[in-house]
């Protein structure tokens, strides 16, 4: 008999039952919420008289439509009247239901998926949905986390089960170590622009290789959240050490005797050596150089010692036709040296790169220099927990020195949602994970990158080498 | 959920590839708490030259002349023609909800996103997948052919040309059964009461750390 995928093992474990046509009732463990995909769910939940059926199953907490300044002011600080009716909601269905939230107000909140693993709500072999596609992000707890739409929420919270179909299985693998310099965003940067933004469509990918056991949980959270960046709706990474020694001791995690129980039963989450996969790919962490999107597609990115190319390069016409788009949408000439893009903008934040690591990345970058005049930078930590924890180790006070706005915490600019956003032609680096058409503002330009590229742009006014600015003097 | 049974329409084609969420319905509509009024602002930053806000209807708006879904061709159109990776991006099933709004019942694409694919049949809107020579062959067509429509037969699984040939398309039976009837997912899942109580009973005594404290 052949093994099993880590995936296969975590779909087993929930299956409530098979229909015939192979679509499956998939218990759910762990369903967190936010304000935006929410608030039609409960909706339809009070149309048909339906309670949650497990409330301590859920938690919430507003973050996509946050202000980032002015939190003292917690609702009231929301300008935006119609984003201020959601979080309001929120408040509401949270209470008439009984729902854990962690309120605009409350310490604990932030990002959806910064605030889950933080507080111990995402644990391994886990079955965990979100009305956001980033739930992937979770992934990297080995728990099988997966966006849903908003019917989908209020089945969820109607019925504590998903109908789906199993996905594929798709492995890959990264051999070697990153280089210094290059980080988890530029190895999952790298990732898509191999396979595509579809390469992942009907699979849940396993991470796995040297270079991803070698990255910390929150390295590994940047590559499981941009999964769905690459079509799957969820990504994987096995459980070790560095798995266990994050989740003890979080408020949510167990304790004492039940810690015990559930790390044995977690030692079996990884893909048995003779499982069958679907699809693999392979990479070498040690050609890996930091990565810039040129595009308005997560897929079309290069090395920043490469140059913006010529669409007439792309050979097949689909491909063709979405470059000069890019180029055109982008503002950008064939040709051109990634390093000689200037900015306008700077965004560090994200469910893919608003957390502890992350922030010490950026602020290494950062410390005793300048950001560019002219240039405008934000640095959004992930959750309230963050921004304590960066103010204690003194990384607020170097991006302020340096000139960086240093902001409370929400999904920010990543969707520009609430008031921070790109106006018309700007162009911003930004650590988030979507490059689309208008993501960060109608008309704005955006190139993903990670924390410390972010920062280097900041500083140089332009894209530039990290690795080099490091070599350099401050 | 309203019934998907069968369908004639006129087909609109986008002629682009790894069409997103953001596209489809920008972020800057996403804040009612509502599921409905987003039909006005389905693809906003093409349909407009402007930019557009909730409190803007579209009378109020710069059309963009030059955007396929504003030639008058294809006013009225149901049926969607698109290339492949549909619905890319986020998870909004507002995306879904403004499609079927400005009166799209059906998107055809030589591939769907997962997400998306899935949020269709929760809102009465058939995706359907065709080989990517079958979608390249029907652009030709509908470019050539001014009102070009396409019968959609749901229970068959057919879809009849003007030419008066015949395509066949696959669909789970299980998103058929609801779509066919228009049926409410979570009614049927609640039918499975017992099992799903079983389930956790067992799941429960093997993995106690998953379940809180009941409030
Ligand atoms: S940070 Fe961005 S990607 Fe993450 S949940 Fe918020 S809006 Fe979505």
């Amino acid at each position: 008999m052949v093994g099993s995928t880590l995936y296969d093992k975590i779909w087993r474990d929930h299956v409530v039952l098979e229909r015939d046509d192979g679509t499956c009732l998939l218990y759910i463990d762990r369903h967190l919420l936010h304000e935006v995909t929410s608030p039609q769910a409960f909706e339809g939940l009070k149309l048909a008289g339906r309670r949650p059926w497990r409330v301590d199953a859920n938690l919430a907490t507003p973050d996509h439509n946050v202000p980032t300044t002015a939190r003292a002011r917690g609702i009231e600080g929301i300008d935006d009247e119609i984003a201020r009716v959601q979080v309001v909601t929120l408040d509401a269905n949270c209470k008439a239901f009984g729902i854990e939230q962690y309120d605009i107000l409350d310490p604990r909140q932030g990002i959806v998926h910064v605030v889950g693993p933080e507080q111990g709500a995402t644990l391994p072999g886990m079955t965990i949905v979100c009305g956001d596609s980033h739930t992937s992000t979770h992934g990297a707890f080995a728990a099988l986390a997966q966006g849903i739409g908003t019917s989908d929420v209020e089945h969820v919270l109607a019925t504590q089960c998903l109908v789906q179909r199993k996905a594929r299985n798709m492995k890959v693998e990264v051999t070697g170590q990153l280089p210094p310099g290059v980080a988890a965003k530029d190895l999952v940067l790298a990732i898509i622009g191999r396979v595509g933004t579809a390469g992942g469509t009907g699979c849940t990918i396993e991470f796995m290789g040297s270079a991803i056991r070698a990255l910390s949980m929150e390295g590994r959270m940047t590559v499981c959240n941009m999964s769905i960046e690459a079509g799957a709706r969820a990504g994987l990474i096995a459980v070790d050490d560095t798995t266990l020694d994050y989740l003890a001791g979080r408020p949510l995690a167990p304790q004492g005797d039940r810690w015990a129980r559930a790390a044995e039963a977690w030692s079996r989450l990884h893909s048995d050596s003779d499982a069958n996969w679907d699809v693999e790919v392979t990479l070498d962490a040690n050609a890996i150089v930091p990565q810039v999107t040129w595009g308005t597609s997560p897929e079309l990115v290069l090395g920043i010692d490469q140059r913006v190319p010529d669409p007439a390069g792309f050979g097949d016409p689909s491909a063709r036709d979405q470059a000069s788009r890019a180029l055109a949408y982008m503002g950008l000439e064939p040709g051109t040296p990634l390093a000689e893009i200037a900015i306008d903008k700077v965004f560090i934040g994200s469910c893919t790169n608003a957390r502890i690591e992350d922030l010490r990345a950026a602020a290494e970058v950062a410390r005793g220099r300048q950001v560019a005049s002219g240039v405008q930078a934000l640095v959004v930590p992930g959750s309230g927990p963050v921004k304590r924890q960066a103010e204690a180790e003194g990384l607020a006070e170097i991006f302020v020195d340096a000139g960086f706005e240093w902001r409370d915490p929400g999904c920010s600019m990543c969707l520009a949602m609430n008031a921070d956003k790109l106006a018309p032609g700007e162009r911003c680096a930004s650590t988030s994970n979507r490059n689309f058409e208008g993501r960060q503002g109608h008309g704005g330009r955006t190139h993903l990158v990670s924390p410390a590229m972010a920062a280097a742009a900041a500083i140089a006014g332009h894209f530039t080498d990290v690795r080099e600015l490091a070599r350099g003097s401050r | 959920m309203k019934p998907f049974t069968t369908l004639i329409g006129v087909v609109a084609p986008l002629d682009r590839a790894n069409i997103d969420t953001d596209q489809i319905i920008p972020k800057q509509f996403l804040k009612s708490i509502r599921r409905t009024g987003f039909g006005d602002n389905l693809f906003d930053a093409w349909r407009f030259e402007d930019e557009g806000s909730m409190s803007r209807t579209p009378n109020e708006r710069i059309i963009n002349r030059r955007f396929v879904l504003n030639q008058p061709r294809y006013q009225g159109a149901s049926i969607l023609l698109a290339r492949e990776n549909f619905g890319c991006g986020s998870s909004r099933e507002h995306a879904v909800w403004a499609l079927d709004e400005f009166g799209f019942r059906c998107v055809i694409a030589p591939s769907f996103a997962d997400i998306f694919f899935n949020n269709c049949f929760k809102s009465g809107l058939l995706p359907i997948v065709l080989e990517e020579e079958i979608v390249d062959q029907l652009f030709r067509e509908v470019a050539r052919t001014p009102g070009y429509a396409l019968t959609i037969d749901l229970a068959a699984q057919t879809i009849l040309k003007p030419d008066g040939s015949m395509l066949s398309f696959a669909v789970g039976a299980h998103q058929k059964h609801c779509l066919l009837g228009g049926l409410d997912d979570v009614g049927l899942t609640l039918e499975h009461t017992d099992a799903i109580r079983a389930f956790e009973t067992r799941h429960r005594a093997a993995n106690p750390w998953l379940f809180g404290e009941a409030p």
